[in-house]
This record gives C-alpha cells, structure tokens and sequence, in this order.
C-alpha cells in the first residue's frame, strides 16, 4: 500500500485597509451601495489613469516585512483578459519584478512555511448571476457592481511547503493573525477581504518530483479549506491508484456537495499577455516608504508567542508537563492578552495561574480584558495563590473586574468572599447565641432546621462576608463541647 | 520555443482574434492573414537585432515613486454613469451569461 | 486645384490680446469663426461635433468677464478646435469611431480644463482616424477629412480634422495628439505648425489612450509663436497622470526670436533618399536658410534611427491591444448583443471597430503572445533603447536635427489606404524623436511643384522645447511666402 504525501500551496489575496482605493480617491469601503464609490479611474473610462496609493505602498511592504520578505524595486504589469467585472479588460498587478520575495511564516507549532512572493494588484468589481439559483452557468444574465474594482490587494503566494489541510488552516489562521497585527487588513474571510485559493497535490511518500497540482477555488471559510484539501487529496490518490493521471485544471469546491468539480474548460489556458503597464513608474523602496511602512507596528504574533513562553516558562515552579499551556501561549497571543499576562507575571503573579486564566476566563471577553490593569490581575492572582480566594471565587472577582473594574480585595470583599477574621466569626457567632437563646437550645437537642436559622443570623449580622462552613463548623463546636 | 514562423496564418488570426474578443467572418480571416504576414515581414528586422547587451526602454525618462496620497476624491454621480451603460438593471450594469468562471 | 491664402479670422496672440483689452468682442471673434465653419465645413468635414451653443455660452462669459475687469487669460476668446479623442464633459467624444458613438465622457481631459480656465472657446470636436491609428484621417467611421489645399488629397493624420480646421482658417489654434507622427505629419500636409512636445511635459489625462508610452498632446496653428503659446496654456505637471513631469510648463516665447547664430544643427541623412524629390531638397533649403542665418549646419548620419519604424509599429500596436480591451459593451459605447457575455464582447467589438484598428489589435495581441513577446515586444522595446542611445550620441555634437516631416506631400484619396506599410511608412521620419520621449515640430517651408505644403521637421533632445521653437521660428522668418495656411479651397 502506498503511501502519500500531501503538497499545499496557499495563495492568499487580502484588501488592505486603506482609506482609498489602490489608483483614485475612491472610497474602499465594503457594503455600500451599488455603483456609488465610482470614477473614471476605477471605472475604466477612456482616457482615464492610474496614481499609486501612497498608503498602499507601505501596507505592502509592511505586510511583506511581517512575512520576513526581502523588499525590492517591483513594477507593476498588465494582466490581461475579457471579464465583465473587470473595468479595463486588464488587471493592474506585478508579475516577475514583485514589491516582496522569499519569505517565511512561522506558525503556532514552530513550523514555518516558505513565503514566495507577496504582490500588489487591484481588485475586480462583484458580478452577482441572476437567475439559474445564482450559479454562473445556469444565470439568464449577470449583473457588476464596480464599488470594489481596485481595491488594493497584496496576494501572499506560500512555497508548496504545507503537508497537510490542518497545517492549511494553521497557516492561513496565522497569516490573519499577522495581517490584523500589522494593520494592513482586517482579515475578513467571510466579507471578503480574505480570500483563499489552495493548489494541492499528491506524491509518493520519499518521492522528489511533485505530483500534478490542481488549483481549488471558492473555499469562503476555514473549514472549506481543510474539507476540500481533505477531499482533494483522496480524489487524487484514488485516480492514481487506478492507474489514472491527474489532469492539471482548476477546481470548484462546492461547500453543499461536499466536493470539487472541474471548472468548464477552456480550449486553451489564458495567455495573459503580461507587459509593463506604461501609465506608472516603478517603485523603489526608499528609507522614507520603509520608515513610514514600519511606523507603529508592534511585535508579530510568532515573536509574541516566543516572548510569553519564555517569561512563563522562567518560573521555576513551572514543570514542562505537557499540559496544553503551548495552546493557551496560542489562545492568549492571538487575543492579544499577551501584555496582559507578561504585565501581571512582572507585578509578581504566578506565571501559570496567570497563563490559565488569561486563556480561558478572560477570554470569553477578550475586549474587556485588553483594558484590565496588569497590576489588579496580579493582585487577584497572588489573592488565589495565597488560598485567600477559591478558584471559583477568584473566576467570579474577575468577571466583575472585567466588567466594572475596581479593586480586586475591595470587591472580594463586597461579594462576601474574603475570608472573615476567625475571632470577628467566633465573636459573631457568640452573639448571635446570645441572643436566640430558645434556638440555641433546639439546636444542641439536634434540630437541623434551626440550624439554617443560627447560620442566616449569622450571614445577616456579617453582611454575607462570613464563609459558610467555618459558621457551620463554629455551632457545630460549641455544641459539641 | 522554436522560432516563431514569420508568415501569419488563418489559425493564428483566429487565435489572436479570439483573445482579443474580436468576431471576424472567415473572409476578413483570410484578408488579415494576408494583411499581417506582410506587415511582420517588415518588422521582422527588430526580431533579428543583436540586442545582448541592451535592456528594454519601458519609459522614455526613469522616474521612479510618483504616488499620491490616501485621501478621499469625490466619485462620479451614479445615475450620469448608469445613463451611458448600454444596458443597466437598477443600479447594476447587465451583461448577458457569463459562460467561464474568472481566472 | 490650387487654394486660395486667406487671412483667417486672426492669431492667437492677437485675438487674445484684443479681447482682453475689450478690443474686439470674444462673441464676434466666435461669430467669424463659426461663419467660416458654416462656409467651408461641407468640403472639408473637419469636425464630428460643432458645439455652437456653448461655445456661445462660453464667449459670453469671457466678454462679462473682461467686462467685471477679470482678465479671462491668455487664450480669451479664441476659438479652438479639439480632436475627437479629447474627453471633453456632456459632449460627444467617440475617437471616429462607431464603438464610442454618441458616448458623453463625465469629465474633461486635463488639457481642455487648463483651454477653458484660459479663456479659450472651444468650438468642436474634430474628425481623425479611427482611435488615432493612421496617416490619413481615411480611417475615420465618419467619413475622411479633406485637405484645405487640395480636397482630392488627404490632410494627412491621425489628427486631420484639427490640422485642416486650422489651415482652412476656421479656427486659429487647435490641438491633436501624436504618437507617431500624427500632429506633425498633418501640419506638413497642410501647411501649417504642429508641434509634439517631450514626452510628459503636457498631461494625458483624458486622452483616448492609444499608445501609452508615446501618446502626446500638442497643437497646430499658423505660425510658431501661436502654437507656443497654446502649447504653454497645457503644458505642465499633472497628479492625474503618473507620467507627467513634475516641471512646470516652459517659457516658449522669451527667446524664440533669438535667431539661430551658432547653433549647431544638423541635417539627418538617412531618411534622405527615402523620401520625396521635394521633400529632400527642402530640407536642404531649410539647412541652407539657418546657415545664412549664423547657424553651423553639418550633415549627420544616424542609421539607427531607421530601426524606428519596426520598433514603433510593434510597440504601439501592442499597448494599444491592451488599452483598447476595455470597449467591450459593458459599461458604455456600442454592445451588439449575443446569448452570452463572451459573444456579445467578440460581436460588439468586431462591428464596431474598423479594420486599421483591428489589425492594429492583432498584430499588439500577436506581438505580446505567448512565446512570442521576447521576439517581437520585447525586442521592439530593446531596439528603441538603441534608437534613444543613437539620438544621446548626435545631441552631443549638435543642438537641434532637421529631417523632412514627410516621405511625400498630400497624396490623393484611395492611394495608400489598401496598402496598410504604404501608410506605415508615412510615419518614418517622425517615429524615432516619438519613441525617445524627445520633442519635434513641422514648420511649413516650401510648396511643391503642384502647389503642396511641404514641412520641415526640427527635433530637439528631451526638453528642449526652447531651442526647437527658436529654430522653428527662425525657419518661418526663412520660408518663402505663400507656404503657410489658412487657404480657402
């Protein structure tokens, strides 16, 4: 039986976010009216030209730099072929002089993924097919909306160096971790502003050529991904072991059926007929672009995880158990509740505690938690630690924390759980004794019921900072002296 | 590649035909054919330049970096632009079914 | 058929100068001009659209302004004719062609904003060949454009329309664009100055793009002060156009009466015995005119210059392929239907161009092709590197070179419209300064036996529109009378 080996490239398109499109002031905004962010630029109307975003310059090699990409001097081509979304018949995109070459994604496991180019170009307009339950083939006609034609994009084109349709999804999970971090995009896969193309392949295990590849397009969400590598990779292996050759083509995944399909052939492939586009200058990357690209980026999501396994890991307490803190270092980078944890560790909290609750309590609003005060986490922290709080009680602090801010021992306190002086208790108890001399006595005869009744005196008197067991043990010895 | 035939044929009119969207009728192929062979016979010259140490002119003056910055212009008024489409359906342009997927 | 000199209804410079004293009435100047275009409009079909009306408009509002004492600029009140391939706001612009029929583009080029904050009136849109491609103006869908001169001959093109409204005197200045030759071969055919300035000096925005990498905006007018001053009003950066110099526009008209003495010129040989009987010897008039005044004429051979016209007509014809795509039916001109979208682009695409413009398409497609684009494209744009280091080696040695504009003077209608390298070589004197970026113009010097302008064509190196109009100018002061238009015919 033999056995095979899956070959993932990845080609990622994100929008990057800025305030106008890649060649006009147009506005790049997603989920407008139709037809309204238009003009003779982007429109393609004769005799109209293209002037390049400064902006989108610097996300590019922002982007590039994040991805360990070296920046050169890029032109950019035209790309032509016929497609109604496309204003001008030709895409403005770069071809063999990209703005970003021969980089590297490092991703949540250690492993790293080989970056071959990450290239500027413009996005098409959005054609909706009309009739024929919206499938182009079936459609009566179809209809363009320009808002989106030229919309900066920078397509990240991965070596084919990913081994399997987990290590798809990781890299892709990472790159729009990466991209958020830098600003450059918003990372939206299902509005748009992330888009995936996979090209997958097969090969024996121990072989060196690569297999056929197939290009799978149409994959909106992260589970597609994985579902059509999954489904690629079998449909391969099965052709081959029937003695069959895979056909390089492109394919369509379809998400209900659950499989990809081949695309309607054409007699001949695109020939794109790439040459210079004529209507721009280079782009040569200057101290004054590279200085601006870099301005105010913080550490990336790969750094951020080394930075916060380190400091957790100093401690000495800490065995190296295998106990998924490596997914909580994850969860916690990728929330960005990083500082929060490092911030607290420094303050003098328990680096594990610190990790754990990070991971899962303050998670569940990672918003709220960005805005906690490192210093107040680590009181509440050494406040679990030190027994003082239960777990239970230190999670609930924490929500309130989170919600209302405040002082974690003030609203300990005021939610009852700091632990009550024991003289205080044994002097509460004592006049509440004193004064319900009848239950008392009913209580040493074995009453549970007034049982209760002593304990809620006690409560009410203490203003439910008293803990329940130690009243219960307090009556308890008193009756049995 | 082997080199290229300087004679065009009908094939190749209507490859280039075909990626340039144009429709021709079998006679303005055979025309054309006629009429592009000549015209590659004389600008065949440029294909037998020694060129070894040449590089290509894309612009007449290298000037590098024009850019513009990232503020706002204002569009073009919708309904002017919708009035010069050919056919439009609400606020969309119409065009007949699209018979391939985009590259 | 000889035609007629006529005064024309006045200079650039004269015009403009009266109507901003409130001499002369910017209405009245546009009333002349319109009278001559009712007049002669029907031999020659210069313009695809007359806009009376608002040229009305827009004379009147110069006249109240110069009325209110605000100077409507330094083109107030003069008429100005536009080639068809200038986008001008809610008027037609269709590049004679029937696939932009009718089209109204939403903006104004950059060109005709900078016309009208000058004062100028632009009275029409002219007639050229189909999307600029030609020699002749015969390939225009609406009909050709005759010459002034001799209406069985062509005015020559791509910009006929604007050179035969000027040299029939309907209007004093007007503009055209040129990639290969297609203001200066016009002017030369009819007698008048056009001139094509460096590449980037005036913006492209707004012009029908052809080729993009050579397309240049210029004008034509009577005289070489005129057309200076016309070309200054456009000339200049531009942050539309990403290949727009970032200089401002130059001063044309400080020195261009400052003669010629100990300029350098030098006459090309090499186009020499490809051209005309008269054409050569009035480039030899023309050289014979600036020694006697002061200038140090030589003769210099520059074979590379020759590797132009196979260049050109890969380079061009290839961007031109990719600029042309966008005329799909889509979003506005002519759609021919068809069952799907793929059909009714080949359909609408293969009535509504004209056949120059679809071998034009076809050999750009070809050129670029798979396995063909190192041969041909990239080729072409290595051999005009060649053609640019040959002109950096003349301009060390010379200031200016003269060539003849033209292989031939005004040839008859029909002659080389079957034979598309017949009309190739029409450009062969004007390719090489087009693929260099480098500026030149035609100035009118001498009649042919059979009474035909013929030009002379003075080039410069990149920017040096100074020297080059010096010289021109001093060639008009040489040139006989009776040369130059407007004619009547």
């Amino acid at each position: 039986m033999t056995e095979y080996e899956t070959i993932v490239g990845l080609e990622v398109h994100c929008e990057l976010s800025t305030t106008t499109k890649l060649f006009c002031g147009c506005r790049n905004a997603f989920g407008e009216a139709p037809n309204t962010n238009i003009c003779p630029v982007c429109l393609g109307l004769p005799g109209s030209l293209p002037v390049i975003n400064r902006r989108a310059v610097e996300l590019a090699l922002r982007i590039g730099s994040a991805l360990n990409c070296r920046a050169q001097r890029s032109i950019f081509h035209r790309k032509n072929y016929f497609y109604p979304d496309m204003p001008k018949d030709y895409q403005i995109s770069q071809y063999d002089e990209p703005i970003n070459v021969d980089g590297f994604l490092e991703l949540a496991d250690g492993s790293r993924v080989g970056i071959e180019r990450a290239h500027m170009e413009e996005d098409t307009g959005k054609t909706t097919h009309v009739g024929g339950g919206g499938r182009i083939h079936e459609a009566a006609h179809s209809l363009v909306d320009y808002n989106r034609a030229g919309v900066p994009l920078v397509e990240i084109v991965s070596r084919p160096d990913i081994r399997s349709a987990v290590q798809a999804r990781a890299y892709v999970d990472e790159l729009r971790s990466i991209l958020v971090a830098t600003g450059a995009s918003d990372g939206r896969m299902e509005e748009g502003s992330l888009r995936v193309d996979a090209n997958v392949s097969v090969r024996p295990v121990g072989a060196t050529e690569y297999g056929t590849r197939c290009e799978v397009k149409n994959l909106n969400s992260l589970r597609s991904l994985e579902r059509a590598i999954d489904y690629e990779v079998a449909r391969q292996i099965e052709l081959i072991e029937s003695g069959e050759r895979v056909a390089q083509e492109t394919r369509h995944w379809d998400e209900a059926d659950g499989s990809t399909h081949s695309l309607r052939s054409k007699e001949e492939a695109n020939d794109y007929r790439y040459f210079p586009e004529p209507d721009l200058t280079p782009l040569a990357p200057d101290e004054r672009l590279l200085a601006a690209a870099a301005e105010g980026v913080g550490p990336m999501p790969a750094e951020r995880r080394h930075r916060l396994s380190e400091i957790v890991s100093r401690s000495a307490e800490l065995a190296t158990r295998r106990d998924g803190s490596t997914d909580q270092v994850v969860t916690v980078v990728d929330l960005g509740l990083d500082d929060l944890v490092v911030g607290a560790v420094t303050a003098g909290a328990d680096p594990r505690l610190a990790l754990a609750r990070a991971a899962n309590e303050a998670a569940a609003n990672a918003d709220a938690a960005k805005r906690l005060d490192p210093i107040a986490f680590a009181a509440l922290l050494k406040m679990e630690s030190s027994g003082r709080l239960s777990s239970t009680q230190s999670k609930e602090v924490l929500v309130e924390l989170m919600t209302n801010g405040g002082d974690p021992g003030d609203i300990a306190s005021r939610l009852g759980y700091e632990a009550m002086d024991q003289a205080a208790l044994d002097s509460m108890v004592d006049d509440v004794i004193a004064s319900n001399p009848e239950e008392w006595q009913r209580y040493r005869g074995g009453d549970e019921k007034v049982a209760q009744f002593l304990l809620g005196q006690v409560m009410r008197a203490s203003r439910g900072r008293a803990n329940g067991k130690l009243v219960a043990a307090a009556f308890a010895a008193r009756r049995d002296i | 590649m082997s080199e290229p035939e300087r004679r065009i044929s009908p094939e190749d009119v209507r490859h280039v035909a075909r990626l340039a969207r144009l429709a021709l009728d079998d006679d303005e192929i055979g025309r054309y054919a006629l009429q592009l062979s000549a015209i590659f016979e004389h600008v065949d010259a440029v294909r037998r330049l020694d060129t070894a140490n040449v590089p290509p002119t894309a612009h007449p003056f290298p000037v590098e970096n024009v850019l513009r910055l990232d503020s706002v212009a204002p569009s073009l008024d919708r309904a002017t632009v919708l009035a010069q489409a050919p056919l439009a359906e609400g606020d969309c342009f119409q065009v007949p079914r699209i018979m391939g997927e985009a590259p | 058929m000889t035609a007629r000199q006529s005064p024309g209804i006045g200079s650039v410079a004269g015009i403009a100068a009266a109507v901003r004293s409130g001499e002369i009435s910017a209405q009245s100047v546009l009333r002349s001009s319109l009278r001559r275009v009712a007049e002669l409009e029907g031999d020659l079909h210069c313009f695809n659209a007359i806009t009376a009306e608002k040229a009305m408009a827009d004379a009147d509002a110069v006249d109240r302004m110069v009325a209110s004492g605000i100077d409507p600029g330094p083109l107030a009140g003069v008429p100005v004719a536009l080639k068809d391939n200038l986008c001008t706001e809610g008027i037609p612009t269709t590049c004679s062609s029937k696939i932009l029929a009718g089209w109204l583009p939403p903006y104004d080029a950059t060109v005709v904003s900078r016309l009208r904050r000058a004062g100028a009136v632009p009275v029409g849109k002219t007639n050229l060949d189909e999307f600029a491609m030609g020699s002749s103006t015969e390939n225009s869908a609406f009909g050709p454009t005759r010459n002034p001169w001799d209406i069985t001959r062509v005015p020559g093109g791509s910009s006929g329309g604007s050179a035969a409204a000027v040299a029939s005197g309907m209007v004093p200045l007007s503009f055209g664009s040129d990639t290969g030759g297609s203001i200066r071969q016009p002017a030369a055919l009819c007698g008048i100055v056009g001139v094509k300035p460096t590449y980037g000096v005036v913006s492209r925005y707004g012009l029908i793009a052809f080729a993009s990498s050579l397309d240049q905006i210029g004008p034509f007018a009577a005289t070489v002060a005129d057309a200076a001053l016309g070309l200054e009003v456009v000339a200049g950066h531009d942050p539309m156009d990403s290949t727009s110099l970032e200089r401002p526009a130059p001063d044309l008209l400080a020195s261009l009466d400052d003669g010629v003495s100990g300029l350098r010129i030098g006459i090309v040989d090499d186009f020499l015995s490809d051209v005309s009987a008269e054409c050569g010897a009035t480039v030899m008039a023309a050289a014979e005119a600036l020694a006697a005044a002061g200038a140090e004429v030589d003769r210099v051979k520059i074979p590379e210059l020759l590797l132009g016209l196979p260049a050109y007509y890969l380079i061009a014809p290839a961007e031109a392929s990719s600029n042309l795509s966008r005329y799909d039916g889509v979003r506005y001109g002519l759609r021919v239907d068809g069952p799907d979208a793929e059909t009714m682009n080949a359909r609408t695409r293969g009535e509504g161009f004209g056949p120059e413009v679809k071998r034009r398409i076809m050999i750009g497609t070809y050129a670029l092709s798979a396995g063909y684009y190192d041969a041909y494209y990239g080729q072409a744009q290595k051999a005009r590197t060649i053609v640019i280091r040959a002109f950096e080696a003349a301009y060390r040695n010379f200031d200016v070179l003269l060539t003849p504009t033209t292989p031939s003077v005004a040839f008859p209608f029909g002659s080389k419209v079957d034979d598309p390298i017949e009309m190739y070589l029409c450009d062969l004197c004007s390719i090489p300064s087009s693929l260099a970026g480098h500026p030149a113009t035609s100035v009118p010097f001498a009649l042919s036996p059979e009474g035909l302008p013929v030009g002379v064509q003075v080039l410069a190196p990149a920017l040096g529109e100074v020297l080059m109009m010096r010289v021109a100018a001093s060639l008009e002061k040489a040139a006989p009378p009776g040369v130059r238009g407007p004619v009547t015919p």
